[in-house]
């Protein structure tokens, strides 16, 4: 087998993943800061600011698991059924999330359940996502290429912590984006806002930090060894640095760095979760090559990647182009 | 019949399915009229269409929402609940599922974002432009996914290796036997759907006196669809079903309830079928005709129910039955649509209160239709999942009873209350009709060039409130 399809692949799902949880994230985000402000008006603003976005951020989502399918197939029959619970709960929640974009307007003035339903949704939605996060980084019992644990192996104090920690940072990225996209009272609440939430983020960084490598020698060899050391003491570093830009920069007049060094701080995060299980897949066994799909298989989907994600690229950057600039109180699309 | 993982997993494919084909179904043909219209309302210049672009877009909106969501659990059901046919189809049908996502849902999602709110933010053109991408987007996903789904129902271009499927011809899987007349015949079921939607919203307005104008173009223009492609989706669907014959000789012989292959096939009107006795009973039937139909004689034998081994059978009833439903209503659609355009013809469509009455409650046959048409091509590939590749009783996820069971439960209970809001608050948005204020702040002319000249054209096919529109009174 050629040795390097796989690490394509996994480079191209990582990316997925990340443009998954930084796009969704915020979007997830400003719903789960909607229940801080019981005015209307502040939270069609807040809806507003990323109803034209949404749909695309989610699909994200599909590729991550559609594309995990394609690579990974045997990772993806593991995975799905080991998460069986906190996967269908988070699809659930999205449903209710995805769905209140649109009944909300239809429905006004009776709206009140959907504002529920957008943000318990959103906040079960990021939870669950977490769980499965946590759950992965732990490890999933599999034989014979299929899962082998019980149903609620993912259910643990680490797993919980990750869902909290995943709720705090998708309302960061929300907050941040809402001083970028929004102005008047929501912006300034979220950039108060920020800030709590920053520091909830920074604590979940350094605990997962130093719990994993204890609880998991392979991950405390690969950051600890001396060679490894040399190479990565910059990324904890650069970590803390994006985290004290977030902070500086919410204090001044700034609009748009704290939401960049905040995807600074995902970014980091993302590749050091990476950095910590490579070449595993799904740890603590199987390695990307051993559940890769057959190399024509690879390549067959690559030679479309290779121009469609670019296309993809360009018009999503195109529709945030569309929309670019504050989306004002009074400015609804609908 | 135990109740096991194995049982409720396919009951919740199944129902989480059929809620999820009905959006997509209305969408793929609810874009390509939105964009119609948007492309009349670019070449006339009239308002009308633009209006009921607007209109249309809302309930768009709700629909493509619902769609989309139920869409994702779809997706990830595949692993969830049927993690062995993941592992052992993944390198065929994970790549062309992973073309749907590149190629569609990505193009679809974000000029959906355009198309929505782009009203006021980008120039006519370009949001025309929008609204024909996001359609072509719906119809790529139709593409994918039934390239998929045909592929498992007749599986070709692979090999197979310790029970796992390995590619050898892309061509051949992508455009497997099967795939180009199911394609066609889902995307002619799409478009006739909605315009049955399309054509009880109209004259659910006329009938009630309201919003006349908007109301007769809708009309029009469906019955003009309706006419032309109700007809069509027969001679396609005579195709598919001659390609179900070669290629899936136990489902035909279940659609047809064909047991004994010594005899040419009857076409059976009616009947029970028994399945413990293989036999029909109170059969009502025309003899030869299923031969006929199918293999073109009517002397022509084809194998019937008790060539296969019960093992290799799939279930009869529910093929047998659903597949008269979906002929039913698709003969049904034809006359309604033929009565129409005669209607229209002698200048009475408009008058004819009786039809327009009925028209009004059509809505749900192409829904119908294409819910019961997935129920005989599904149940019919049983006991396959993947037709020789796999079976579905050996391609369930290692996951307990009892979780499947919360997560059905949970299924029911999200849908009931999700789907249902949904369809009252599209219902609401039919009700309320076209927003009349809207005319009163056109957008700038879509074009600068002078539009008298081309106007004729558009507006001659859907009438444009000349005076003999008129005639129909408001009801009170």
């Amino acid at each position: 087998m050629e040795w390097y399809l796989p690490v394509i692949w996994a480079v191209l799902i990582g990316t997925a993943v990340m443009l998954y949880v930084v796009l969704d994230g915020f979007d997830l985000g400003i719903a789960i800061l909607f229940p801080t402000t019981k005015d209307e008006g502040e939270r069609d603003q807040m809806m507003n600011s990323v109803a034209p976005f949404w749909d695309g951020n989610e699909t994200w989502l599909v590729l991550g698991g559609g594309g995990l399918w394609v690579a990974f197939p045997d990772a993806y029959a593991i995975i799905m059924p080991a998460f069986y619970i906190p996967i269908i709960l988070m699809l659930l929640a999205l449903i209710f999330r995805g769905v209140a974009f649109e009944f909300r307007w239809v429905a006004k003035p009776h709206h009140a359940k959907w504002d529920l339903a957008f943000w318990l949704g959103s906040t079960i939605a990021a939870f669950a996502q977490g769980l499965v996060l946590g759950g992965m980084i732990e490890g999933i019992k599999a034989e014979g290429g299929q899962f082998a644990g019980g149903p609620f192996d993912w259910l643990t104090p680490f797993t919980l912590m990750c869902g909290v920690g995943v709720v705090c940072g998708y309302a960061l990225l929300g907050a941040t984006w809402l001083v970028f996209k929004t102005e008047g009272p929501v912006a300034e609440r979220a950039r108060r806002q920020a800030k709590k939430l920053l520091i909830g983020l920074m604590v979940f960084a350094v605990i997962v930090s130093i719990w994993t490598p204890f609880a998991h020698p392979r991950i405390a060899e690969r950051w600890f060894t001396p060679s490894n050391l040399i190479l990565l003491w910059p990324f904890p570093l650069l970590t803390a640095f994006c985290g004290y830009m977030v902070w500086k920069r919410l204090n001044g007049p700034h609009e748009f760095t704290p939401f960049a060094f905040t995807i600074g701080i995902f970014l980091l995060c993302f590749l050091g979760l990476a950095i910590s299980n490579y070449p595993y897949l799904v740890p603590p066994k199987l390695t990307i090559w051993d559940v890769a799909a057959a190399p024509s298989s690879h390549i067959f989907v690559l030679i479309g990647v290779s121009f469609l994600l670019p296309m993809i690229l360009f018009y999503t950057a195109f529709v945030y182009w569309t929309f670019r600039g504050k989306v004002r109180a009074d400015s609804g699309y609908h | 019949m135990t109740i096991d993982a194995f049982l409720l997993s396919r009951i919740q494919f199944a129902f989480t399915i059929s809620f999820h084909i009905v959006f997509p179904a209305f969408t793929i043909g609810l874009s390509a009229y939105i964009a119609t219209l948007l492309g009349l309302w670019i070449k006339t210049g009239d308002d009308k269409f633009h209006l009921l672009a607007r209109f249309w877009t809302k309930i768009f909106a709700v629909s493509f929402a619902m769609g989309v969501v139920s869409g994702i659990v779809l997706s990830y059901q595949f692993g969830t609940n049927w993690s062995r046919f993941s592992s052992a189809v993944g390198n065929v049908i994970g790549p062309l599922i992973g073309y749907e996502v590149l190629t569609a849902f990505f193009l679809e999602a974000s000029f959906l974002g355009v198309m929505l709110f782009g009203w006021k933010r980008v120039p006519p053109w370009l949001h025309c432009l929008s609204a024909f991408i996001v359609a072509g987007g719906t119809a790529l996903s139709g593409f994918w996914i039934l390239s998929a789904n045909s592929w498992m129902q007749f599986p070709a271009g692979h090999e197979m290796r310790n029970g796992i499927a390995y590619p050898v011809d892309w061509v051949q899987i992508v455009f497997n036997p099967t795939f180009p007349l199911r394609f066609m015949h889902m995307m002619t079921a799409a478009y006739l759907t909605t315009a049955f939607v399309v054509l009880a919203t109209g004259a659910r307005h006329l009938v009630a006196g309201k919003n006349v104008e908007s109301a007769k173009t809708m009309v029009r223009m469906a019955i003009l669809m309706i006419a032309i492609t109700a007809p069509t989706q027969a001679v396609i669907g005579d195709f598919h079903g001659r390609d179900t014959a070669k290629y899936q000789p136990a489902k035909l012989a279940a659609i047809e309830a064909h047991w004994d292959s010594s005899k040419p096939g009857a076409l059976v009107l009616f009947a029970w079928p028994d399945e413990e006795a293989g036999i029909n009973r109170f059969e009502i039937s025309i003899p030869g005709l299923a031969s006929l139909v199918t293999h073109g004689s009517m002397d022509a034998l084809f194998k019937g129910l008790n060539d296969f081994a019960p093992r290799d059978r799939p279930p009869v009833k529910i093929p047998f039955f659903a597949f008269r439903l979906m002929v039913g209503i698709g003969l049904l659609m034809i006359a309604f649509g033929w009565v129409g355009a005669w209607l229209w013809y002698r200048g009475k469509v408009f008058e004819e209160r009786r039809w327009l009455w009925l028209a009004q409650y059509t809505w749900p046959l192409g829904f119908t239709a294409i819910l019961s048409g997935w129920f005989v091509t599904e149940v019919g590939r049983q006991p396959w999942l993947a037709t020789g590749v796999i079976r579905s009783v050996d391609a369930v996820s290692p996951v307990t009873t009892l979780q499947v069971a919360i997560s059905l439960a949970l299924f029911f209970c999200v849908y009931s209350v999700v789907f249902t809001a949904g369809i009252l608050l599209i219902n609401r948005l039919i009700d309320k009709g076209p927003d009349q204020t809207m005319t009163k702040d056109p957008p700038e002319q879509p074009s600068k060039r002078s539009l008298k000249a081309v106007q004729g054209e558009a507006s001659a096919l859907f009438g444009d409130g000349s005076p003999g529109d008129d005639k129909i009174q408001p009801a009170i």
